[in-house]
C-alpha cells in the first residue's frame, strides 16, 4: 500500500467544522511502543480502507490512568481520568474505539461515575462489526488452513465478557483456530496486567508470560493472535525465550486483518 | 423413664440451638465490622445468580469430578436433613417415626435417604482420597498446614460417621419392627440397611432397643454437634453460599470502584464548583484493617471453604509467587475473628493496633495481576481481588510503599501523560509514518 494516509485529529476536524463518528483512542503503548505502533498503524489502515469517519486526539490524548489505579494510586488515576473526560466532553465525543483492552475497560467502566459517558468498543468488536456488515471481506483467504491460536486478554475477556468477536474475526479469515486449554473464561493472564508491565515480577519459579507462551506454542499454532499491546509484548518475549521466533509469530488481530487485506 | 428421655432431648436441643445462635450472632457482628455498603439493586438478577450458582452449583461442575461428588454430598445433606425434622418431633413427643402416616411417600423417602447416605459416604471417601492419597496439590499449599487440613478431615469423618449411624439405626429398627417390638411400628423401606441386619440379628429384643436408642441419640447428637461445629469451621459455606451469591458483584469484574473521597479531593483541585465543600477530608485511603473493607468482603471470607480453586487458577501462584487468593480470604477471616474477640474483651471502640497487613505481606499484594481468574474460579463468587486492591491502595497512598519502578511510572504519567518517559508532544509521531 503506497497511498499516504493522513490521520486526522479531532481538533483538525473541528477547525473544518466537522466531528468524527468515532474516536480512535490510541493509548500510550499504541502511541509510543514500537511493537504496538505497528498495530496502531494496521488499525488506522483498516479504518481508512473502510472509509470510517474517525479521528485521534493526537497530543491531547493522555494516559487513561489505568496502571496508576491498578498500582494503588487512585489519586493520580482520577486526575488523569478527569483531565481526559474534560477533553472528551469538550469535543462532544460519543463513541470511542481503542486497540488496548486496558484503555477500553477503564474508559468504559471507570469513567462513567466521574462524568465520562461514551459508547466504548474494543477494536476487535469494531472489526467483527465491519465483517458482519460486509464492509470487510476477504477474498483470497490468505490464512486458509493456517493454525492460529488466540490468547484472551484478561481485560477484554474475563473483565468484560468479550470472547466471541476476536474468534469470529479468525473464522472470517478462514484460519484454523486451535484453542489453548486455558481459554475464554479460564484464560491465563500474560503477566502484564495490574501494572505488572511496569515492574519486575515477585520472586517465583517461573515468569507468567513463559508459562502462557509455552501453552500457546504447545497448540502447534504458527501464529499466536492477541488483542492487547501488553499481551503481545509479553508473549513475544515468551516466544523469544523459547527460541521459536522463526516458527511462531505473535500478531494482533488488527495486523492479521490488515495482512489479509494486503494493507 | 420415657418422659426423662424427652426432657433430656428438649434440653439438649435448646442448649445446641442457643450456642449455635450465639456463635452465628458473633459471626454476624464480625461481618459488620466491615464498612456499610448497600447492595440491593437488580434484585431479580440476584435471585437468579443465587439460584444458578449456589442452589444449582453451576460453577462447582466446571471441575467435573469434584463437582459431581460435591453435588452428592450437597443433595444428601439437604434431603437427609428433612429426616431431622422427624427426629426432632419424635424426640420431643416421645413418638417413633411420627411422619410414617404419610404412607408410601414416607417409605419411598426413607429408602431414598438410605441410598443417598451411601452416596454421601462414597463421596466422603473419594474426597479423603483426593486429599491424602492422590494428594491434589491445591490441598497441600502452605496455608493448608495445621488447622485448615484438620478441619477438612474432621468434617469428612464426621459425615461418614453420621451416615453409618443412620444406616445402623435403620438396620436395628427394621429388626425391631419385624419382631413386632412394642412402640416400633412397621414403617419405611430399607434398601441398604437390610444388608446390615445380620450384625444385630443375634441380639435379643431388649438389647436391640438399647442399640436403637444409642444409634438414634448418636445420630441426633452428631447432627447437633455438627451444627455447632460448622460456624467454627470453613464449612460455614453450606449456609453462607446462599447470601454470598445473592450479594455477588454484578458489575463487570474489570470495573474497580472509584473512591468518592478522592473524587472530591480531585474536584477541589481541578473544578471546585463540582466538589462538596462539606465532605470531611478522608481519614485514611485504602484498606489497612478489616474495618476498612466492605462487610461483603468479610462475608466472602466467612463463606470461603478453602477449596483452593482460586489459588490453582492464579497466574502468580502457578508460577511460584507467594500470593495465594485463598490465603487472602483465610487471613481476612482470621483477622475478623481476632478483632471481634479483642473488641468483645475491651469494648467496641478498642483497637489492638494490629492490621490485615500483619497477615498479608506486600510481596503477596504486589504479585497480583488483577486478572480476576480467582473470582472466575470461585464456586460461590468470592472476590479476593477487591481485598488485594484495597490493601495495595493503602500501601501506595498511605505508606508510599511501592516498587521504585512504580514510583517512576507514576512520575511519568504525571509529567509525560504516559507510563514511559516519552515527550507528550511526540505522542502522535507514529501517524506521520504511515
Amino acid at each position: 500500500m503506497s497511498e499516504q494516509i493522513s490521520v486526522p485529529t479531532v481538533s483538525e476536524l473541528l477547525a473544518k467544522g466537522e466531528k468524527p463518528d468515532i474516536l480512535f483512542w490510541v493509548g500510550c503503548a499504541g502511541s509510543f511502543d514500537e511493537r504496538a505502533q505497528k498495530v496502531t498503524k494496521a488499525f488506522v489502515k483498516i479504518l481508512h480502507h473502510v472509509g470510517l469517519k474517525y479521528a485521534i486526539l493526537g497530543t491531547e490524548e493522555s494516559c487513561t490512568g489505568d496502571p496508576a489505579k491498578r498500582a494503588g494510586n487512585e489519586f493520580l488515576f482520577q486526575m488523569q481520568a478527569m483531565a481526559n473526560i474534560a477533553t472528551l466532553n469538550a469535543y462532544k465525543i460519543s463513541k470511542i474505539v481503542t486497540t488496548c483492552p486496558h484503555c477500553f475497560n477503564t474508559i468504559k467502566n471507570e469513567y462513567p461515575s466521574l462524568g465520562g459517558n461514551y459508547e466504548v468498543i474494543h477494536h476487535t468488536q469494531l472489526l467483527q462489526e465491519l465483517i458482519d456488515k460486509g464492509k470487510l471481506t476477504f477474498g483470497e483467504e490468505p490464512f486458509k488452513g493456517r493454525k492460529i491460536t488466540y490468547h484472551d486478554s484478561c481485560y477484554l475477556g474475563r473483565a468484560n465478557g468479550v470472547y466471541d468477536a476476536p474468534r469470529k474475526i479468525l473464522e472470517a479469515l478462514d484460519a484454523e483456530l486451535v484453542e489453548m486449554k486455558r481459554c475464554r473464561k479460564n484464560g491465563l493472564c500474560c503477566g502484564a496486567g495490574g501494572a505488572q508491565m511496569f515492574k519486575d515480577a515477585e520472586q517465583g519459579n517461573k515468569e507468567i508470560n513463559i508459562e502462557r507462551t509455552e501453552e500457546a506454542i504447545d497448540t502447534g499454532a504458527e501464529i499466536i493472535s492477541a488483542n492487547c499491546p501488553f499481551c503481545t509484548t509479553m508473549i513475544k518475549d515468551g516466544v523469544k525465550h523459547a527460541e521459536k521466533e522463526d516458527k511462531v509469530e505473535v500478531l494482533d488481530l488488527a495486523e492479521l486483518v490488515a495482512q489479509a487485506k494486503d494493507l | 423413664m420415657q418422659y426423662i428421655e424427652q426432657i433430656i432431648f428438649v434440653l439438649t436441643l435448646g442448649v445446641a440451638l442457643y450456642f449455635f445462635y450465639k456463635k452465628i450472632s458473633k459471626i454476624r457482628s464480625n461481618i459488620l465490622l466491615g464498612k456499610d455498603e448497600i447492595i440491593n439493586d437488580q434484585k431479580a438478577e440476584r435471585w437468579k445468580v443465587m439460584a444458578k450458582v449456589a442452589l444449582g452449583q453451576s460453577k462447582m461442575v466446571v471441575r467435573p469430578i469434584a463437582g459431581f461428588f460435591h453435588i452428592l454430598i450437597y443433595i444428601g445433606f439437604v434431603l437427609i436433613n428433612i429426616e431431622v425434622l422427624e427426629i426432632i418431633i419424635d424426640g420431643v413427643a416421645g413418638t417413633h417415626r411420627s411422619l410414617s402416616f404419610l404412607g408410601s411417600i414416607y417409605n419411598i423417602a426413607i429408602g431414598f435417604f438410605e441410598i443417598l447416605a451411601v452416596l454421601v459416604l462414597i463421596a466422603c471417601v473419594v474426597f479423603l482420597a483426593r486429599r491424602f492419597i492422590i494428594k491434589i496439590p491445591r490441598f497441600h499449599s502452605p496455608e493448608m498446614k495445621g488447622w485448615a487440613t484438620q478441619d477438612a478431615t474432621y468434617i469428612l469423618i464426621i459425615e461418614i460417621i453420621l451416615m453409618v449411624a443412620l444406616l445402623k439405626m435403620n438396620a436395628v429398627d427394621q429388626l425391631l419392627q419385624s419382631r413386632g417390638a412394642d412402640h416400633y411400628l412397621a414403617a419405611g423401606s430399607f434398601p441398604v440397611s437390610q444388608f446390615l441386619t445380620g450384625f444385630f440379628s443375634s441380639y435379643d429384643t431388649s438389647t436391640l432397643i438399647v442399640f436403637e436408642r444409642v444409634f438414634w441419640w448418636f445420630h441426633i447428637l452428631g447432627i447437633l454437634f455438627f451444627m455447632n461445629y460448622v460456624p467454627y469451621s470453613k464449612h460455614l459455606h453450606i449456609f453462607l453460599a446462599f447470601p454470598n451469591t445473592w450479594y455477588s458483584r454484578l458489575k463487570p469484574s474489570g470495573e474497580f470502584g472509584n473512591m468518592p473521597e478522592i473524587t472530591n479531593e480531585v474536584n477541589l483541585m481541578l473544578d471546585p464548583s463540582k466538589a462538596d465543600p462539606n465532605m470531611p477530608p478522608p481519614e485514611k485511603f485504602g484498606v489497612n484493617d478489616v474495618t476498612d473493607l466492605s462487610w461483603k468482603n468479610i462475608l466472602d471470607a466467612y463463606s470461603c471453604t478453602e477449596c483452593g480453586r482460586c489459588t490453582s487458577a492464579c497466574p502468580a501462584n502457578i508460577t511460584g509467587k507467594k500470593l495465594s487468593p485463598r490465603k487472602v480470604m483465610m487471613d481476612t477471616r482470621d483477622r475478623a475473628e481476632e478483632l471481634g474477640k479483642v473488641k468483645d474483651q475491651n469494648g467496641t471502640d478498642y483497637h489492638d493496633g494490629k492490621s490485615l497487613h500483619d497477615l498479608i505481606s506486600q510481596e503477596e499484594l504486589l504479585a497480583c495481576t488483577t486478572c480476576n481468574a480467582c473470582v472466575e474460579a470461585c464456586p460461590i463468587n468470592i472476590n479476593p481481588v477487591e481485598i488485594i486492591f484495597g490493601m495495595r491502595q493503602y500501601q501506595t497512598l498511605e505508606k508510599s510503599a511501592m516498587p521504585s519502578e512504580w514510583a517512576m511510572m507514576n512520575n511519568n504519567i504525571e509529567n509525560n501523560q504516559a507510563p514511559w518517559q516519552f515527550s507528550p508532544t511526540d505522542r502522535a509521531n507514529w501517524s506521520k509514518e504511515i
